[in-house]
Formats: structure tokens, sequence, C-alpha cells
């Protein structure tokens, strides 16, 4: 498939090696694979035309710090100039203005307005604890208003009633009246998808816009969108005018390069991403983050994030408590910490935001770690008595024979899970102190843990 | 969408055609522009091919079948075939029409025993729900009788919404519960399908992006489930895919068809300003048949694929050009 960016820097820069100081001449065939690797990220070609310009004037006569390759010093360069276009800083939802706030989100068919609908009122409401109704104008897709009302009931947020035979307009007034009768901070209006060429339906959303004045209106888009979605952004931002940007099933394999150009055309900051189906999945915008995403470095920050949500708190600390009485780490602790590895989406998922060296195969990486065998190694665990779990040591051969035909599994297996188990508990003695989160802070530069690698 | 089907459908065949070539170059004009102004002296060398590159790529089509297409269009220019700016239209227009033909395979629903089954299946938001409903509508036309089942039993309202659509038609829809086995409820309308004697089943599904292997492996599941019954089912598994969408439609593509050996993709959303260039990507790389392409809000603005048809419409040519050409 597509070699994300780095991969190709890293042929690329094998014709740069040996030199100091980054000229035109020796910088082109770079410049020219940044400039594939951009547009197979699709972002759109204007956008890349004058990205890469502005990328060559920067590089050009920079020098090769000490401890970098010159392809690492050319990737340094397109890092900080993607961050630079996002913006440095990630900006906040504005709320500050006589409730109810209105959210207007605006879109193409498809892009994921209801869902993104549901998953900022559940945002606004658990963590910024507002009061926060839901209202579909979206008279025209079957069923998108009941989708809303179940979406909002599932969010424990407010909905105004519409139906489909209403007009949009008289939807919104409604629902501002009532909005502010039911005393809410905010009200999030979910509108029909709409193509941003069909004036008949630009001019209802312009129409619903100006009833309901928005004190934030929100282009969501789809990072698998194409080379199109710059004149779509553009039309919207014109007609609307716009305040910022959602990314949404950023949790796909796309490379999100629409960020870019979106972002470029209508110099709007983009305040979230959508990062799965359920309505929790909504996390903020990070520039840097993204721009390590379109350069196919990985995205550490964001695994640790998500390991630190879904690593429960509780269980790292039992943990942690019964190392620290100096009891050892048991068959039942791997067992908790192999669970939790499930529940973060497997290895795959895993491995995918974590920055692979360019020579590494990721796929033959990704084949040995799987869920599956996850699933394995519990199940053996599973077949053990409580007394093995805790003290595997008095696991001998008759007991090995016994566990590996009640998991369905050869004795090897039980001995391979067994090694794991001594080598974790090593490790663990070392650490002392909690879960998953702490052996990864430990990863960079330092060894994997057995069983991740 | 509600409401609003017209007087369109009552128009078909050529009518299509002449709308397809409206919404294609809608919102700004395509090739047939930009190639008058590339070739200003009229003379086609490398720079202009390089800039067609270009165009080729802002339509989506991608860096490699790109470039693929310039390489055939630089054949033909070092056999001096390309003189003229008419000879280098006509020469991309071979091109992608070679590159196009081989897909462009109408879906058959053959008569035999029990419902002839169509597995719809795509990434959220592609418009599989609206796809089904205008096929309902159009096999209905088409004189089969017709049975949608609410396999996408995840998103909030997804069954509503096909309900509405098999209203809409007359035609009946299988339902469970939200949150049950997809497998499951697919096959109960199999089953009640077959009992009722219906013609085409229409079976909708949840989306899905292609990289969650699980949900992956349900889509997979439903086919097993109900090749077990009838060993050709489901005749058809079809892609839905969105016009609008760029590089990752083709790993889409890939990644559906790895799993459950497509046998035909559908294009929605072509009216956008979006050229669908992915389609090109798509059959140069996978030639799966591609089987309808949906231009509009209508029932009757999802047509059968013709390669030709859909290349004029993207270069925009026009009658006169074509006599010239011939």
């Amino acid at each position: 498939m597509f070699e994300t960016l780095s991969t190709r820097l890293t042929q690329a820069a094998k014709s740069l090696s040996g030199k100091g100081r980054l000229t035109d001449a020796n910088i082109k065939d770079t410049v020219r694979e940044v400039r594939l690797a951009l547009l197979e990220a699709d972002v759109a070609l204007p956008v890349v035309k004058t990205f890469i310009e502005r990328i060559r004037e920067r590089a050009i006569g920079e020098e090769v710090g000490r401890s970098l390759t010159p392809g690492q010093t050319f990737t340094k360069i397109i890092h900080s100039e993607l961050v630079n276009v996002f913006g440095r800083d990630t900006v906040p939802l504005d709320l500050r203005a006589q409730p109810p706030v209105v959210i207007f989100l605006a879109g193409l068919q498809g892009a994921g307005k209801t869902t993104t609908a549901a998953k900022l009122a559940r945002r606004l409401i658990e963590k910024d604890k507002k009061r926060v109704m839901l209202v579909s104008v979206d008279v025209h897709r079957p069923a998108a208003i009941q989708q809303l009302k179940i979406l909002a009931d599932e969010v424990g947020a407010g909905h105004s009633p519409s139906r489909a035979d209403e007009k949009p307009e008289e939807i919104v007034l409604r629902s501002l009246d009532d909005s502010r009768r039911q005393h809410m901070d905010v009200l999030i209006v979910d509108t029909a998808g709409r193509l941003h060429i069909d004036e008949i339906m630009m001019a209802e959303a312009s129409r619903v816009h100006a009833i309901c004045a928005p004190h934030e209106t929100l282009f969501i888009v789809d990072s698998m969108a194409g080379q199109d979605a710059i004149k779509s952004a553009k039309a919207f931002d014109e007609l609307l005018p716009l305040t910022g940007v959602i990314l949404t099933k950023a949790d796909g394999d796309a490379k999100g390069g629409v960020a870019l150009s979106v972002r470029e055309v209508t110099g709007k900051s983009i305040r979230f991403i959508g990062t799965g189906e359920k309505t929790d999945a909504l996390e903020v915008f990070h520039p840097d983050r993204m721009a390590s995403r379109i350069l196919g470095m990985g995205d550490v920050l964001s695994l640790v994030e998500e390991i630190e949500d879904k690593v429960s708190r509780d269980d790292a600390e039992k943990l942690a408590r019964k190392l620290k009485k100096g009891k050892s780490f048991d068959l039942s602790d791997l067992k908790a910490q192999l669970d939790q590895m499930i529940n973060m989406g497997g290895m795959a998922a895993m491995l995918e935001k974590l920055p692979m060296p360019g020579n590494l195969n990721s796929a033959a990486l990704k084949s040995t770690a799987n869920e599956k065998q996850l699933k394995r190694q519990i199940a053996i665990i599973d077949s053990m008595t409580p007394g093995e779990r805790r003290f595997p040591k008095i696991i001998n051969g008759g007991r090995k024979k016994r566990i590996a035909a009640g998991a369905g599994m050869q004795i090897q297996d039980v001995n391979r899970l067994l090694k794991q188990h001594q080598q974790m508990e090593k490790m663990m003695k070392k650490i002392s102190r909690g879960g998953i989160k702490n052996m990864l802070r430990g990863m960079p530069g330092g060894r994997l843990p057995p069983g991740l690698a | 969408m509600f409401g609003k089907k017209t007087e369109a459908t009552t128009e078909k065949g050529t009518g299509f055609v002449t709308r397809l070539r409206q919404k294609l170059n809608r919102g700004g004009s395509w090739l047939s522009y930009d190639l008058a102004n590339l070739v200003p002296g009229g003379k086609i060398d490398d720079d202009v091919l390089e800039e067609l590159e270009s165009e080729l790529i802002m339509a989506d089509v991608g860096v490699s079948a790109a470039a693929h297409i310039i390489s055939e269009l630089r054949k033909r220019l070092a056999r001096n075939e390309l003189k003229d700016l008419v000879a280098l239209r006509d020469g991309l227009r071979q091109t992608l029409i070679d590159i196009l033909a081989p897909v462009a395979n109408p879906l058959c629903i053959s008569a035999h025993p029990g419902p002839f089954v169509i597995l719809v299946v795509g990434v959220n938001g592609a418009g599989k729900t609206t796809t089904i409903g205008k096929l309902a509508s159009r096999f209905q036309d088409e004189g089969y009788s017709v049975m949608l089942a609410a396999g996408d039993t995840f998103r909030a309202a997804a069954v509503e919404q096909l309900e509405a659509w098999g209203e809409r038609n007359n035609v009946p829809v299988i339902a469970q519960q939200a949150g049950a086995d997809p497998a499951a409820v697919i096959f109960d309308a199999y089953e009640a399908a077959r009992a009722r004697k219906v013609d085409v089943l229409l079976a909708d599904t949840a989306g899905r992006l292609q990289n969650q292997q699980g949900l992956m492996d349900e889509l997979i599941k439903i086919k097993r489930v109900l090749s077990r019954h009838d060993a050709g089912a489901p005749h058809e598994t079809m892609l839905v895919l969105d016009a609008s969408q760029g590089q990752n439609a083709l790993l889409q593509a890939e990644k559906f068809h790895a799993a459950l050996d497509l046998t035909g993709i559908t294009v929605t959303k072509l009216d956008g300003s979006a050229k669908g260039g992915i389609l090109l990507a798509i059959a140069n790389k996978l030639g799966v048949s591609v089987r309808y392409i949906g231009i509009g809000e209508s029932a009757a603005d999802m047509q059968a694929f013709n390669a030709e048809d859909f290349v004029d419409a993207l270069l925009s040519v026009e009658n006169k050009f074509r006599k010239e050409s011939t």
C-alpha cells in the first residue's frame, strides 16, 4: 500500500547523507517524495504546491544538526511547518456568550454530523458540566430526526422535538425557545447534509443559520475526503461563515490530508477529531499529532492518552500496592494486563499509533501480536487453578499437560506463557509501580516488555 | 430527498446521460475548459501532459493511476498521434475508456430458486441505505418483487431510515430490535424472502471502517451464514463508495475486496463537484465490476454504469466533438 512519508523520506534521505547543508539540488528528490506523499494523503493540489514552496524556502541553507541525518532534519522542517499551518495551539470551543450558546453543525451528506452532534453534547455535559439541548433540522433524510433523538437520550442531552413535515426555520426558532425555557447552556443544531453546489439547500442553511445566530459554526468533514473538499469548505465558509472544523472518522486508515487543505483554505482551526463509533470517541485536535499522522510518524501522545483513559486507574493502583507490599506479579495480574490490552482494541490498533522505524515490517509484527494470541494466553491462564496462578512455580510437567489440554493448546504454548510471565515479573520488580501506563512511559529507548514486541 | 421525488423519475436513458454530463461538470467544468487553456499554441508536449497529470490528481485519480494514464498518452505522443487538442482529448478519452470499460458490467439478476441476495457494504456515511432505497425502486420498476433486510442494527434509527424507504416503495422490510445480530437479521430476511417467493433481497449493513477487523469479521460471518443455506448467496456483494472521497477509497475497495470478494461497486454522490476519479484508480488496480452510479437525490438519478458515458461526462465531450473524433 501507500508508503508513509517517513518511509519515503528514509529512502530519499540516502541521497542526502554526507551533506552538511540542505541545498536546492540535494533536496530535489526529497521534495518530490514529499509532494507525492502529501497528494496520496489527499492534501489538495493547490495547497500542496504552496506548502512545498514554503518548505523549500525554509529548508535551503539549513544546517544539518549534529545528531540528525539530513532526512531527519528535513522531516523536522516539514513537521514544524505542518504544525505552523494547523496553528500552534489547540483552540477550544468558545462558549462565552449569553446562554443558550448555539453551536451550528454543517457539512456534506454522510460526513457524520448527527453522530458528531451527540459526541459534542456528551463532551460538553461530562467534561464542561453544561446543560445541552440537541435539535435536528434535517427534514430531508429519512429518520434523521429520530436518530438524533435516540442519541440525545443516550448521552443525556435535552432534545427539542421536530418533524419531517416542518420547515427547518420553524424548528430552529422553536428550539431556541425550548432551550431558553429549559435553561440550557448550549443548543446544538444538527443540519441536513448538503452539497455546496446545491443552491436551494445552501440557501436553506443560510436562513436557518441567520435565525439561530450561532456562536460557533462548525464544518464537519470526513477525514477520507478527497481533493474536492477545499471547494466545499470554501463554499460553506463563504456562506455561513465557519468558526471551526471537526474532522470525523479519524480512526480509519486515511491519512487525513483534508485537515491541511481545509485549514489552509478557510483559515479556521480544527477543534476536534472523531475517533470511533461510540459517543465518547471525540478527541481534542492537537496540531502536532495531526502533523505526525500525515507524515506517518505515528501518534504516541494519543496512544498514551487513550491508555490513560481506558486502563482503569483502580486496577493499576491495586497492582501497584500489591507490588509495593513485596508481593510478586502473579499470573492473575498478567491476565488483568492482557485483558487491558484487548480492551484497548488489540495490538494492531495500538501498533498503528506507534512510530515504527522505517525499515521495520509492521505487518509481520502485527501478525505475531494480535488479539487472537492475547485471547489464547488468557485461555491458558483460565485453565489454571487459583493456586497455580498465584504460585506459578508449582506448575510441573503434569500440570502443564492438564493446562494445555484445558486451553486446547500445546505444552510449548504454556511454556512460552510462563517464560513471558517470568520476564514480566522481573520487569515489574524494577518498575515496582503502576500497570501498563508505566511500562509504556519507560518505553522510548527502553526495551519493550515481552508480548509487546 | 424526502418529498423531492420529482418528475425526473420518468426520464431515463439519454436523459440520464445529459444530466450526468451536467452534474459531473457542475462547480467548474473540468478537463475541457482546462485543456483549451493548457494548449494555447495548440502544440502538445511534455509540459502539457504534466499539467494534465495535475488535473487528473485534482479529480482524485491518484498519483499512480494518473501516472499510468499519462504514460499511455506519452506513448501516443511518441507515435506522433497527439498533434492537436482534439487528438489529445481523443487520446485521453480512449485511455480512460480502456481503463473503465472492462469493469463496466451491469448487475444481472439471474433467475434461480430462492431470492437474489444483494449484500450492501461500505464505510460510514457512504450512502448504503439511500442506495438500497433507490435500488429497491429501480428493481420494482423492472418488475421484480423486492424485500429489504435491516442489517444495520448498530446506528441509531438506521432501521427506521430503511423502513421509511420501504414504505415509500411499498416494499416489506425485515427488521429486529437495535443491537440484534446482523447475521441473524439478514438470515431471517432471507428465510422470509424465500417463503414469500421474493425475487430480490437487499440487505443493509452498518457502516464500518475497513481497518476495524472485528467489524469486517462480522461481514464475513453474514456471508458465511447466507452461503450455508444457499451456496450462491449473497449473489452480489456490493461496496458503496462515496465519490467525494480521496485515496482512502482505493484502500477501502482493496480491504473490503480482500475480506469479502466483492462482486460489484456502486459509486454515490457524483453530483458534487468531486469527479470520482478514484474510480479510475480502483478499476486500474482491482478490476471489480462497477454497477451503478448515483448523481442525485431521486431514484432515477441512480443508473447502470457505462464507461463511455462516464468518461464523456467527465471530459464534458460534446456531441460535436464526438462526431469529429469518430
